[in-house]
């Protein structure tokens, strides 16, 4: 079932720079509603934008550059000398020197002997989640999604965000080895930890591992504390690809945000770390965007018990408006609309921009034989950004973005490898379950991301692309899709019918983060309105959007008939009345 | 039987009759707003402007009620036939041939037949109509468990809204027939300045210059 209606929200802020490469997206979009069946033979002409144009490929080189680093806001996190039992750095086990990260595992987990055990049950270390509730299994190691597809068969690159070491394949890794752990990633409090993918993949992308500062382990493996933004933020910040790609709601603008980007991390107000909100213990914490608490009706739970949950409720507690007529008619929207949906009215905030569309045919476009990047767009903050590589495609950006709005359950059905999909619509890679008849349904905003993608033409179903690889089937360095995917597919044992075409898909992105000051939050108007933001969220009956033509039209005849009578009436009276006084 | 000029709108009742008035003006304003007949302002506004109205116009009626019970001014609305038929056929016919209005306004029946009905109609069915549908609609979160409700405030707003174009065509109608009278203004100003002409009984008569010598004029 698709829902979602195929045109692209206009809202995004575009720079005039882009504007001829959006025109050939755009109308590629359009094109391909039409013409998806043929797409796949048709290369789109090169755009000739004009744009700088840099040879080579170079992805992920700003995750290896020094973050900022912040302490967690917890009573530990302020000042760890004062209130922590124990100085990392003075420890004999911690004096080092390590000469790489297994080395520093073996020493944390010397003492903490149980957090092992622990951390092979996360999904960073998993990559990998059963949903019990739709039977489903989920998790990088088998998704397919509608940015760099699948990081299945990919873990050469992909892998350099697992917890972990030396994942290159995730069917031959033994998940079971706990020196493989990688506990700098999360505690070290340096910032100058990095990741590198596993492999080093294609010649072409050799220029990824180059020049990059070496680590001292040592000093990092001392420097161990409660997750920071900094730790967090170095993979889920550059998620999809780059700075804010996937999520929207979380970029790098949230290392040091001010809190008109986020009114809980602003540094300026709250300054929250992410654990702040995503609580637990044992390495296992709350937030998870499989399975997310659509509707918390528990709130704060009794006083004192503090609740293992992400959710506005757990702190702002299920009735949060101040008591009064206008707290208490908001407090009647939150049993069927989100937080999220009145206090986060854009994402992609703070300069750094979200991708909202992705065109994958128009990638393996060469110069002089090499692949290459177009920059052609300019980002808030000045950073330009690339809106064509030969190794991915076309991309559109979006700044500000308001959400789309659906009615969410907190259920997603996602569109595997596996499943079997009509391809004149476009696929929804996660279905959102909820409908307004549901009550467990509330409203939720989304960022929805637009992707034309390979398929598998012949038996309908998504590929596996083998894109990373030193070989001549990689598609980052060959940039041949037929033989990517061929490899993709066998390299699983998938049923490939050998012929590929193009498909739109669309996948959902719950917008939690970015949450506005409360004077931003939305007014009553922006959906309270025919052509409101909820415009399109159907299946239920709202004040001021909704009206019933047959009431609208009795009523105005009601009011047009008194009027007529009255006035037929006076003019009679008038006529008469001249006439008489005539005779 | 004499004209006489009596006060027969006391200082409650114009009081009562022009809060209403204006509070019925901004509920229709406000109102047709909320409905998406147009937007002057945000619908933050407009419906905090319909419910201080609608709450203020509430309290007024429940002093009214109060009101209309003990002093025995209910008595002005009770129906009758009798004497209805010359007041519809003056204004269907009557009135165009330049005849004298029918009814004569007496100290306990100051509303004539047709208008008392009309009033009474009112008072009974649209104005509870769309305060218990208005009170219903506001206080929606309190009496919805879940999506059933949802279709039951369709269904409140539908009545709600129906019976907000009827109080409409009735103020178009009512307006309207102020002009009827000798002049427009001749017919407004009873309810300014609560004097009227009025037909009194010689025991009525008696009973205001003995008790209420304020309320007779002449």
């Amino acid at each position: 079932m698709v829902r979602g209606e195929p045109r692209l929200k206009q809202k995004q802020e575009v720079t005039t720079g882009m504007r001829p490469l959006i025109a050939i997206t755009l109308s590629l979009a359009v094109l391909s509603g039409a013409a998806l069946a043929t797409a796949d033979a048709e290369k789109p002409l090169p755009s000739i934008t004009g744009e700088k144009i840099d040879l080579g490929i170079r992805e992920y080189d700003v995750t290896a550059k020094k973050r900022p680093v912040d302490k967690s806001v917890t009573r530990l996190g302020e000042k760890p000398e004062d209130k922590s039992t124990t100085d990392h750095s003075k420890l004999k086990e911690l004096q080092g020197p390590f000469k790489n990260g297994q080395e520093v595992t073996k020493a944390c987990l010397g003492c903490h002997n149980k957090a092992g055990d622990q951390f092979i049950k996360n999904k960073h270390w998993t990559w990998h989640w059963h949903n019990p509730k739709t039977g489903q299994d989920l998790g990088k190691r088998v998704l397919v999604n509608n940015f760099c597809t699948n990081a299945a068969g990919n873990e050469g690159m992909c892998a350099q965000c697992h917890a972990g070491y030396g994942m290159k394949d995730a069917r031959t890794y033994d998940f079971k080895n706990q020196e493989n752990i990688d506990c700098l990633v999360c505690h070290e409090s340096t910032g100058t930890y990095y990741k590198l993918p596993p492999t080093q993949g294609n010649k072409a992308c050799s220029v990824m591992f180059e020049g990059k500062p070496p680590i001292d382990f040592t000093k990092a493996a001392q420097s161990v504390t409660l997750p920071g933004r900094s730790n967090c933020g170095a993979c889920h910040f550059y998620g999809g690809g780059g700075d804010n790609v996937k999520h929207g709601d979380l970029s790098s603008v949230l290392f040091k945000p001010t809190k008109d980007v986020d009114v809980h991390m602003g540094t300026d107000g709250e300054n929250f770390s992410c654990i702040i909100c995503h609580v637990g213990e044992g390495h296992q914490w709350a937030g998870s965007r499989y399975a997310p608490v659509a509707k918390d009706k528990v709130g704060t739970g009794k006083p004192g018990m503090p609740r293992q949950t992400a959710t506005c409720e757990s702190c702002h507690g299920t009735q949060p408006h101040p008591a009064g007529l206008m707290g208490i008619k908001l407090n009647d929207h939150t049993d069927r609309v989100a937080c999220e949906t009145c206090h986060i009215p854009s994402f992609a905030k703070g300069g750094v921009a979200t991708k909202v569309f992705w065109d994958w045919r128009t990638a393996g476009r060469l110069k002089n034989g090499e692949g290459y990047r177009e920059e052609g767009y300019i980002q808030g903050d000045g950073e330009p950004r690339h809106t064509y590589k030969s190794i991915k495609g076309s991309f559109k950006y979006g700044e500000n973005v308001e959400p789309t709005y659906r009615w969410f359950n907190g259920s997603e059905i996602y569109t595997t490898v596996q499943t079997h999909f009509d391809p004149s619509k476009p696929v929804e890679i996660n279905h959102l379950e909820g409908s307004a008849e549901d009550p467990n349904s509330r409203i939720w905003p989304f960022k929805r991301m637009h992707t034309i993608q390979p398929y598998d033409k012949g038996n309908n179903t998504l590929v596996y692309m083998h894109l990373w690889g030193d070989d001549p089937d990689a598609f980052w360095g060959n940039y041949n899709f037929a033989r990517a995917i061929k490899h993709g597919m066998e390299d699983f044992d998938l049923p490939y019918s050998g012929e590929y075409g193009f498909v739109d898909t669309y996948s959902y992105w719950p917008v939690t983060h970015m949450v506005a000051p409360k004077e931003k939050a939305l007014s009553c108007e922006e959906c309270h309105n025919a052509e409101g933001r909820l415009k399109e969220v159907k299946g239920f009956y709202m004040p001021g959007r909704d009206r019933n033509l047959w009431v609208d039209r009795i009523g105005i005849f009601l009011v047009v008939a008194a009027l007529l009578g009255v006035l037929g009436h006076g003019l009679l009276r008038i006529v008469l009345r001249a006439r008489r006084k005539q005779s | 039987m004499s004209l006489h000029k009596v006060k027969v709108f006391t200082r409650f009742e114009r009081f009562w009759h022009w809060t209403q008035a204006l509070a019925i003006f901004v509920l229709l304003f406000s109102g047709l707003g909320v409905h998406g007949f147009h937007r002057l302002l945000d619908f933050e506004q407009l419906v905090w402007m319909h419910v201080i109205a609608a709450l203020g116009l509430i309290v007024l009626w429940i002093f009214a009620i109060f009101w209309h019970l003990t002093t025995g001014n209910w008595r002005h609305y009770l129906p009758t036939v009798n004497g209805l038929w010359p007041v519809a056929r003056y204004y269907a016919w009557g009135i165009f041939k330049g005849e004298e209005h029918p009814y004569r306004k007496r100290f306990w029946h100051k509303h004539n037949p047709l208008q008392a009905l009309s009033y009474l109609g009112l008072k009974l069915f649209l104005f509870p109509a769309i305060w218990i549908t208005g009170l219903a609609y506001l206080s929606y979160g309190f009496w919805s468990s879940g999506p059933v409700s949802n279709d039951t405030l369709a269904w409140v707003a539908v009545i709600h809204t129906l019976v907000a174009f009827a109080i409409a065509a009735f103020v178009i109608i009512h307006v309207y027939l102020l002009t009827t009278g000798h002049s427009f203004v001749e017919h407004v100003k009873p309810m300014i300045s609560g004097y009227d002409e009025v037909e009194l009984t010689p025991e009525e008569e008696a009973y205001l210059r003995e008790d209420e010598p304020g309320r007779i004029l002449d």
